[in-house]
């Protein structure tokens, strides 16, 4: 009886969605998929070589402290970095006095000790990164309407997040003809900029690393283009996951730990079972 | 790994010389296990620790200028209060005046001030019996018999160097570590 | 109950007979894991998978209330929160990553673990009852990890918890009252998501209890192995500990070198880069999926794309809970006398070229974009998924003629047993 139902069940299902795939393999068959500009433009990203890649990779800390130049410099403008704290800079070379002059460099939000209104005053080392905007209504408004995202996550919130980015920071370019011809209807809208690294063609972030020299470095390296935003993009991999050099170290004597112990396991398991000795195995 | 090790009771099929190696094998096996097991609770144990955030709010810097003498603030220092009291020359005179074998807990009032700042009362306030907090920091609030702080939990008297003179409490209220920064900037912590 | 030829548990030292007397808590480990449980002498290295669940169970727990500890159910700091555990907890990082990869090597070893039970026919009688329970903590399982990626409160957490509740609309006339009920709220919010904590804590207990009744169910006919067979003899098995705690301890050390691979050097491998953007209620996703060991019932769910009598929604609704319901029915409906697929040729060809083929088909079609041709590549698995167990299954177990058994496990082992000489019932059973 179970059996009956169930293969008059089965059947149903099997029948029902075969029913769907008839449907969906005509209109498949018949109809024509429009070919979009997205799809024929729209580049994966580049590679890139970053000293923290790999399992063995560490931060390079000078060139974390450029980039660290190169967000506040051009980034900050509007890019808020809200999981930051200025004490987290000690982590990238700076000293405990250094980053107390950093931070009072900064303004953040306060209070008025006498008024109780907001006001303003210089960081202090536990304070966060302050946002460039109040709240996202300022910054759409400030931008038209496109909302900058925060940046302590976005090399992990993008697949293939430290390539994206920096692609991104280097893809802009003139729309081409090519493109125009094909699909005129895809045209840059107005307050968009070409960039085939973007998903849509058109982003609204105007291009931020726009000439060589853009920031001066304090180590004195030359700020060429590719260079700022290898930087900016190394620094932000280390916001992302500032603990990314420890894990890496962490597991190298964890797995080393863990194949001797199962190689002992190993020995000891044939050595418990080297009694029952099967004069044939079966599995 | 906790499985391998199971309940030991040695299994005594195969005698002879085999014996040895194979006791030392499994031995090492379970010990393995054992030390693999051991190391899983350091991450387990230290996240219950002070995190980051925390410890980086371990300093608390305060400004002293608006504070006149005779009067006293209470700021926060770990998420506990501190008090500073600016003592007037009376005040000090007081404290001084008191001889020192005659307390609970035998303190000077310069062991307890920095040198150069003997007017400067820096102490926590929590008060050392069940830990409430003192009265006597803000405006108007009962100071006790002695003129320093006065804990109604329990009614403990802390006089004009925060010692204490009566009540329950065991010892003076803590001095927190700190350094003067300039005249008027001190750093707890 | 066991086997007659146990080994019983005899304390030596005063304080264990003492204990043993008051509360025989290492009598019941003895019986159920140590030299008290006779086990088949001849499991295979598929067999290290249930050990493995239950360790996994552990891990889960432990790491889960240690995050807990450190988490805030509020949609307006959960994001912050996971940050913070990330970037200021001692070892934060290392628990959140041995948590969230803990998931994945959870589900991994559970359907190892099932499809085991599928090729070895361990659902059928007299296993049925452990067959059910693992049913439901697999169904369990499925909610507590579905409510669990809601938690970080990213867009893919928000946007799963909307698709998956989105769900329930799809019943007639009350699904929509449903949803609002289960949300506490028209979308996603704090209503839902602290409920979804409250119920992710809880539910692993449950999970943990149900665990003790299918460890429980199987101790009475005792375990399954690959030749289904069953226990004749003493020869037949050989004592849990320390022969099976070897072998699973050997097991266990290899999993853990992949677990933990996984969690130092691929921890994002098997997430998703929207989950690291906090939850927005204005903007879906380009493309929703669920973690990866959803993906094949998401699958089925999509695959219902044409209304027939009932809306498509709803098909794909009732397929993918039919999907795995049907499990429940497996020991019914497959009939064969034979357990092992070793002894079952034709079972074995469907086994192999059909089922095994359809499940990674539908895993990946799950995980892809929902476009042609993977929605009609997902329609053929998911018919032949139901043909498989509806269908080919109680079919194949009446006309398949098996291939002959060996008398005993001992036999299957050492070649020959005495007792198929000595013994009259030379006839195999089963």
């Amino acid at each position: 009886m179970t059996r009956l139902i169930g293969i008059l069940v089965g059947l149903g299902f099997t029948f029902v969605v075969l029913l769907a795939f008839v449907m969906g393999a005509f209109t498949w068959a018949t109809e024509e998929v429009a070919e979009t500009a997205e799809h024929a433009f729209h580049k994966p990203a580049e590679p890139l070589k970053l000293a923290s890649n790999g399992p063995f990779g560490k931060f390079d800390r000078q060139q974390l402290q450029r980039g660290y130049q190169v967000y506040k410099e051009v980034c900050a403008a509007c890019h808020s970095m809200h999981l930051l704290s200025f004490r987290n800079l000690t982590e990238i070379g700076y000293s405990e006095a250094q980053v107390k002059a950093e931070a009072a460099s900064w303004t953040v939000p306060g209070i008025d000790p006498n008024t109780g209104e907001a006001n303003t005053r210089p960081g202090i080392p536990t304070d966060r990164f302050p946002s460039p905007y109040p709240n996202e209504t300022a910054a759409r408004a400030a931008n038209n309407n496109a909302n900058p995202p925060d940046l302590s996550l976005i090399t992990k919130a993008r697949p293939h997040g430290p390539e994206y980015l920096h692609s991104l920071l280097t893809g802009y370019q003139e729309q081409p003809a090519e493109l125009l011809e094909k699909f005129p209807e895809a045209k840059t809208g107005v307050g968009l900029y070409y960039n085939p690294y973007f998903a849509n063609l058109n982003i609204a972030m105007p291009p931020p690393l726009s000439t060589d020299g853009q920031v001066t470095y304090a180590d004195g390296t030359e700020a060429t283009i590719n260079q700022m935003s290898t930087d900016v993009t190394a620094f932000l991999v280390w916001t992302a996951e500032p603990t990314l050099e420890k894990r890496n170290q962490t597991g190298w004597p964890v797995l080393g730990f863990l194949i001797f112990a199962t190689v002992l396991a190993w020995f000891a398991k044939k050595q418990v079972w080297a009694d029952l000795k099967p004069r044939k195995q079966k599995t | 790994m906790a499985t391998t090790t199971g309940t030991a009771e040695p299994e005594a099929l195969a005698e002879g010389e085999g014996v040895r190696r194979r006791d030392f094998i499994n031995i090492a096996a379970v010990s393995a296990a054992g030390i693999g097991g051991v190391a899983t609770l350091v991450p387990l144990i230290s996240q219950m620790a002070p995190s980051k955030d925390v410890l980086a709010e371990s300093t608390t810097e305060l400004d002293l200028s608006a504070i006149e003498p005779g009067q006293a603030i209470k700021a926060v220092f770990r998420k506990q209060p501190v008090f500073v009291r600016n003592l007037t020359p009376k005040e000090i005179q007081e404290a001084n005046a008191v001889p020192v074998s005659s307390l609970r807990d035998p303190q000077t009032l310069a062991e307890r001030t920095k040198e150069g700042h003997e007017n400067w009362l820096v102490t926590m306030g929590v008060c050392t019996h069940l830990g409430c907090v003192p009265l006597g920091a803000g405006e108007g609030e009962n100071r006790g018999e002695f003129g320093g702080y006065f804990c109604p939990c329990h009614g403990s008297h802390y006089d004009t160097a925060a010692r204490i003179r009566k009540g329950p409490a065991p010892t003076n209220l803590v001095v927190p570590d700190y350094t003067f920064n300039s005249d008027t900037v001190i750093v707890i912590g | 109950m066991s086997f007659p030829w146990a080994k019983h548990y005899e304390p030596k030292a005063p304080l264990m007979r003492w204990l043993d007397e008051k509360l025989p808590l290492p009598r019941l480990v003895y019986n159920s894991i140590g030299a008290g449980y006779p086990v088949p002498r001849n499991l295979n290295y598929a067999w290290n998978f249930g050990v493995l669940a239950g360790f996994c169970l552990v891990l889960q727990i432990v790491t889960g209330v240690i995050l807990a500890m450190h988490y805030a159910a509020n949609a307006g700091v959960a994001f912050d929160s996971v940050e913070h555990i990330m970037r200021d907890v001692n070892w934060g990082w290392l628990l959140r990553y041995a948590h969230a990869n803990g998931a994945s090597f959870f589900f991994v070893v559970i359907y190892i673990h099932i499809f085991r039970g599928f090729f070895y026919s361990s659902y059928k009688a007299p296993r049925e009852m452990v067959w059910l329970l693992g049913v439901v903590i697999f169904l369990l399982m499925m909610a507590t990890a579905f409510m669990g990626y809601v938690l970080p409160w990213g867009q893919m957490s928000f946007w799963g918890a909307k698709v998956i509740t989105g769900l329930f609309g799809a019943i007639p006339l009350v699904g929509e009252s449903i949803q609002v009920w289960l949300l506490g709220g028209y979308a996603p919010d704090n209503a839902a998501l602290n409920r979804f904590f409250s119920l992710h804590f809880l539910l692993p207990f449950v999970i943990a209890g149900v665990v003790i009744l299918h460890i429980w169910a199987l101790h009475i006919p005792g375990s399954s192995n690959p030749t289904g067979v069953e226990v004749k003899s003493e020869s037949d098995t050989i004592p849990f500990h320390p022969y099976y705690t070897a072998k699973d301890g050997f097991g266990l050390g290899v999993a853990l070198i992949l677990y933990f691979t996984f969690v130092f050097y691929l921890p994002n491998a098997l997430g998703h880069a929207d989950n690291y953007i906090p939850a927005n209620p204005l903007s879906t996703p380009a493309h929703i999926v669920p973690e990866w060991y959803f993906w094949p019932f998401y699958a089925i769910l999509r695959a219902f794309t044409a209304d027939f009598i009932l809306p498509a929604k709803l098909w794909g609704v009732l397929a993918m809970f039919a999907a795995i319901l049907v499990w429940f029915f497996l020991p019914w409906l497959d009939k064969s006398p034979v357990r092992s697929g070793h002894y079952r040729p034709l079972f074995r060809k469907f086994f192999w070229f059909g089922l095994i083929p359809a499940m990674l088909v539908l895993f990946y079609c799950g995980g892809a974009a929902a476009e042609e041709p993977y929605v009609m590549i997902s329609q053929i698995a998911t018919a032949y998924y139901f043909l498989h167990f509806l269908v080919i299954l109680p079919i194949i177990s009446s006309i398949e003629k098996p291939e002959p058994l060996p008398f005993s496990i001992t036999e299957a082992v050492l070649g020959t047993d005495t007792q198929a000489v000595l013994s009259d019932n030379t006839t195999p059973a089963n």
